[in-house]
């Protein structure tokens, strides 16, 4: 992917900081800040548990914050409901797909783009995107395999034509093969203008594509930068947490509450 | 190994697992006390009193049953009127061959729980708001059944026999008793079963079903044992409404089968502050009160009762007992279980904490876990 | 013969009372809400049509589709009102909070217009008369008419959950609350319209009932609610043509009981609905595996 340097003074599309979440009795993040700049791939790894998906929850709307803002477009949208940042352009892929599962192929499309926005995207591209689809448009979202889901529920959220696309462990449950694909259409995604942030338990797929990263561990941030700029001792280190592993250039060890690049702009 | 035994040893000693806070000797004499006096009124106060007392220990007994149902199994029923009304046939049809109706009453409130068990297997697999509608449904099929044979009164209604030549004055003292006796009975019966293994098994039930199941509890029986005791509740209930009313009418306003008795039971209950022991009795009173001042306006009250206890249900979820516990940390009748630190004593005014019991719908005991913890977007 | 006219007649009740069931289905298949108050809403709207009609005096026709209105209001309205925050407390909250409603409803109902009967008058043309199949059998026309109303409402509702825009919707937040969310849809406001539906079939239900026999408050409970409750169980949880195959057996069981002693009918219907509850719980329609 790209490495575009990122403005220094262009506003963020989206922007998370020092979010801190419980879920039920944990602590799933703590002061969690980062910025996505428009065209990004920006990836979220870490293992199991780490908060990655709590991290994308929230900033959909489905958890609320105990601390920290949200922020899209320059505004906070920590208060707003999910379906309104929705509409607002988040659009967000879940973990497990969510399909309506009595719902069809086409229907399921359809109520994605009940609430759309403007934009290129339309039920008809989605089925030029993934060629099979258009055959297949009447049959139970129930009865599709796991990667024939996984692309609905991408063309689900595509078709409302959101400016930053959320896409929550794409690769968990698939073969190899079949994840491999999907994010194969990822180029054609960034090109209609979508910003992409993803969470990722497969750390190869994620460096391939991403073209910023952070590192989660137990609800903190381990590690961040781009790619190209950390290596995979870093990226291990920051992903099971073992100490002294974590110096090297380019890539930030991150401490709570720090934003990763030096030159970012350093207000609140 | 022996490291680890000595540890928990050691830890036993020094942590003490209590049954409460406080010291109970005092609430259960206290409780003594009160019944005593109560047992005391005939010789106190004019028979058209106790006649109302009766009402409400009827009341008592059927909201402490409902309570069990509702607030601890998690079991809402809207039919509860059927035993009510075979614990009344129960007493008539043994008295209308001779037997006493006070004699008969035990036989009521068994042949009720005799006759849940049957009825159970036919509802329990329902999920919870279809088998609250069954439960109606099988009232009402009682009811229309019971009316089939006018030989026990069908549809209008038959007196109730073998209290002629009774001293009026001793027989509203012999019901005023027997009315405090069930009631009594019913709610030492509530609070025994809670605090009994059952009473554990059906917490964990309430939190998390799929995990009491996984470590052995026997859900369905346990739910079925409620089921059963609260049958016996209101069958005894309903023997005391006949003896009370010297008759028993199936249907219309005020019959055995009506569901307007559900209706007092639960509003009671919600009112006084549901998966509480002391709720009932709270809200009993409510009810009495209510329906004393109102009672010339016919439906007024159940309409102010209805409209009350859903206010209650939607914004002071736990009642009236409710906010009472939640300001004074008061439990008359502990059912749940303390941790207490090493040195924390009851004397020093330890708090302790507290492991149990859940209210229904998974709060906590004595400290509600803040609203804002725990709202979610919507 | 008599017994060829009573399963008729059993069948084209059944009509009516799919008509009342298929709301109670509706809204426990979105919102998973069991309304205990649904049959006191179509005695509700019964109670509306007599008052529009006779303080107005518009034709009773004019007056149905604005009793339909008003409920469809009146449900929305409740539904995002008291009914979300009972759902946001839980299921027990919602019970007991449809309850309470019922009871204040019917008793409030009872205090305002007394348990005297009330019937709505269609004009006495279509009430009384009826025609013949061959010389035996005898058919009321009112009856024809609510069945075939039943069939209309029932087919609009099929083809609104399935082609429309809000009734994919429904569907959507019927499957998957959260998800729906994430596609933009507020799920109070589609609830509240689900909800709207419910009512407005209930109330052309209830006045479809004042038409043919007489309401008083009592009636939404002891007839209705039952009666909804035992169709849906008996035709299938989930279905909504279960729903109409539940009232036909159901209205049949009745007029059969009724021909064996006329005390009987009420009764025999709560025997076929037990029978169903031990048999096939599932219902009639349903596959084996819901439960």
């Amino acid at each position: 992917m790209s490495n575009a340097t990122r403005p220094e003074n262009g506003t963020a599309v989206l922007e998370v900081r020092d979010l801190t979440v419980h879920h039920g009795q944990l602590r799933a993040l703590s002061n969690v800040s980062f910025r996505v700049y428009p065209g990004e791939v920006y990836a979220i790894i870490g293992a199991n548990g780490a908060g990655k998906s709590t991290l994308l929850r929230t900033i959909a709307g489905l958890h609320h914050p105990a601390a920290g803002a949200i922020l899209y477009d320059g505004e906070d949208v920590t208060g707003l409901r999910p379906e309104r940042r929705a509409t607002a352009g988040i659009a967000m892929v879940p973990e497990g797909r969510r399909l309506f599962p009595s719902l069809t192929l086409e229907e399921n499309l359809k109520v994605g783009a009940t609430f759309a926005r403007e934009g290129p995207w339309t039920i008809e591209r989605v089925y030029e995107l993934f060629t099979w689809m258009k055959d297949r448009r009447n049959q139970r979202a129930a009865q599709m395999s796991g990667g024939e889901q996984q692309a609905t529920a991408i063309g689900r959220a595509l078709v409302a034509n959101p400016r930053v696309l959320l896409l929550d462990e794409l690769s968990l449950g698939l073969a190899p093969v079949v994840v491999q694909r999907i994010y194969g259409m990822l180029p054609q995604i960034l090109e209609s203008g979508v910003t992409v942030l993803l969470v990722e338990q497969d750390v190869t797929q994620a460096l391939r594509v991403a073209t910023h990263l952070q590192c989660l561990l137990e609800g903190r941030t381990t590690l961040e930068g781009r790619p190209s700029d950390v290596t995979a001792e870093q990226v291990e280190a920051a992903y099971f947490g073992m100490a002294g592993a974590a110096a090297g250039q380019g890539g930030h060890p991150g401490h709570p509450g720090q934003p990763g690049h030096p030159g970012e702009g350093s207000e609140p | 190994m022996s490291a680890v035994a000595e540890t928990t040893a050691r830890s036993a000693e020094k942590y003490r697992v209590t049954r409460s806070r406080r010291n109970v000797a005092w609430t259960g004499l206290g409780a003594l006390a009160v019944v005593v006096v109560l047992a005391l009124f005939p010789y106190i106060v004019y028979s058209g009193t106790t006649a109302i007392m009766v009402q409400g220990l009827i009341v008592l007994t059927l909201a402490s049953m409902w309570n069990l149902l509702a607030g601890y199994a998690g079991l809402v029923s809207v039919g509860q009127q059927a035993f009510l009304g075979l614990g009344a046939y129960f007493v008539l049809i043994p008295a209308m061959h001779g037997l006493s109706p006070f004699t008969a009453l035990p036989i009521a409130a068994i042949g009720a729980g005799v006759a849940a068990v049957p009825l159970w297997w036919l509802i329990s697999r329902l999920r919870s708001g279809y088998f609250a509608i069954a439960t109606w449904v099988l009232a009402s099929t009682i009811m229309l059944f019971i009316e089939r044979f006018p030989s026990i009164g069908g549809g209008t209604g038959m007196p109730l026999p073998g209290f002629s030549g009774f001293d009026p004055v001793l027989l509203a003292a012999d019901t005023y008793w027997a009315a405090l006796a069930v009631a009594v009975l019913a709610m030492a019966a509530v609070y025994l079963l809670l605090r009994s293994r059952l009473g554990l098994v059906l917490t964990a039930i309430r939190d998390d079903e799929i995990a009491a199941r996984s470590s052995g509890a026997r859900v369905g029986l346990a739910r079925m044992l409620v089921f059963v005791v609260a049958a016996v509740g209101c069958g005894a209930a309903g023997g005391i409404l006949a003896i009370d009313q010297l008759q028993v009418q199936p249907g219309g306003a005020g019959g055995v089968f009506s569901v307007q008795w559900t209706a007092e039971m639960a509003f009671a209950v919600i009112i006084g502050g549901l998966g509480t022991i002391e709720g009932p009795i709270l809200g009993t009173i409510v009810y009495m009160v209510l329906q004393q001042t109102l009672q010339s306006y016919n439906a007024w009250y159940l309409i102010i009762l209805g409209l009350v206890a859903i206010a209650v249900a939607l914004f002071a979820r736990r009642g009236l007992w409710g906010l009472i516990d939640e300001r004074l940390h008061v439990r008359l009748f502990p059912v749940g279980y303390y941790l207490w630190a090493p040195g924390e004593t009851r004397r020093r005014n330890g708090r302790g904490s507290p492991a149990g019991p859940v209210g229904p719908g998974g709060e906590r005991g004595n400290k509600p876990v803040s609203r804002r913890a725990r709202r979610r977007l919507d | 013969m008599a017994w060829v006219n009573a399963i008729i007649q059993g069948i084209l009740t059944g009509g009516l009372y799919a008509l009342f069931a298929c709301g109670l289905s509706l809204m426990f298949g979105v919102m998973k809400v069991v309304n205990l108050a649904h049959g006191d809403l179509a005695v509700v709207a019964g109670y509306i049509g007599v008052g529009i009609i006779a303080s107005t005096h518009m034709p009773f026709l004019w007056s149905v589709p604005v009793v339909v209105v008003i409920m469809a209001a009146l449900g929305y309205a409740l539904q995002r009102t008291m009914l979300q925050t009972a759902l946001s407390r839980g299921e027990l909250t919602t019970l007991i909070v449809t309850f309470g409603l019922s009871i204040v409803i019917e008793n409030g109902l009872l205090q305002f217009f007394t348990a005297n009967t009330r019937g709505i008058g269609v004009g006495s043309s279509l009430v009384s008369s009826s025609f013949k199949i061959g010389s035996q059998i005898q058919i009321g026309w009112l009856l024809v008419v609510v069945f075939a109303l039943a069939l209309v409402v029932l087919l609009s509702l099929q083809y609104f959950l399935s082609a429309s825009k809000y009734g994919r919707l429904i569907r959507a937040v019927a499957d998957d609350r959260e998800a729906a969310q994430l596609s933009g849809a507020d799920y109070r406001h589609v609830f509240g319209i689900a909800a709207a539906v419910a009512f407005g079939t209930v109330a052309l239900a209830g006045v479809a009932y004042g038409m043919t026999t007489v309401i008083q408050p009592t009636t939404g409970t002891d007839t209705i609610l039952l009666f909804a409750f035992a169709a849906v169980v008996i035709g299938g949880l989930g279905s909504l043509w279960g729903t109409l195959l539940g009232g036909i057996v159901l209205g049949v069981a009745q007029q059969i009981g009724a021909q064996i002693n006329i005390s009987y009918e009420v009764l025999a219907g709560y025997v076929v609905f037990l029978a169903v509850l031990v048999l096939r719980p599932q219902g009639l329609t349903a596959r084996r595996s819901q439960s």
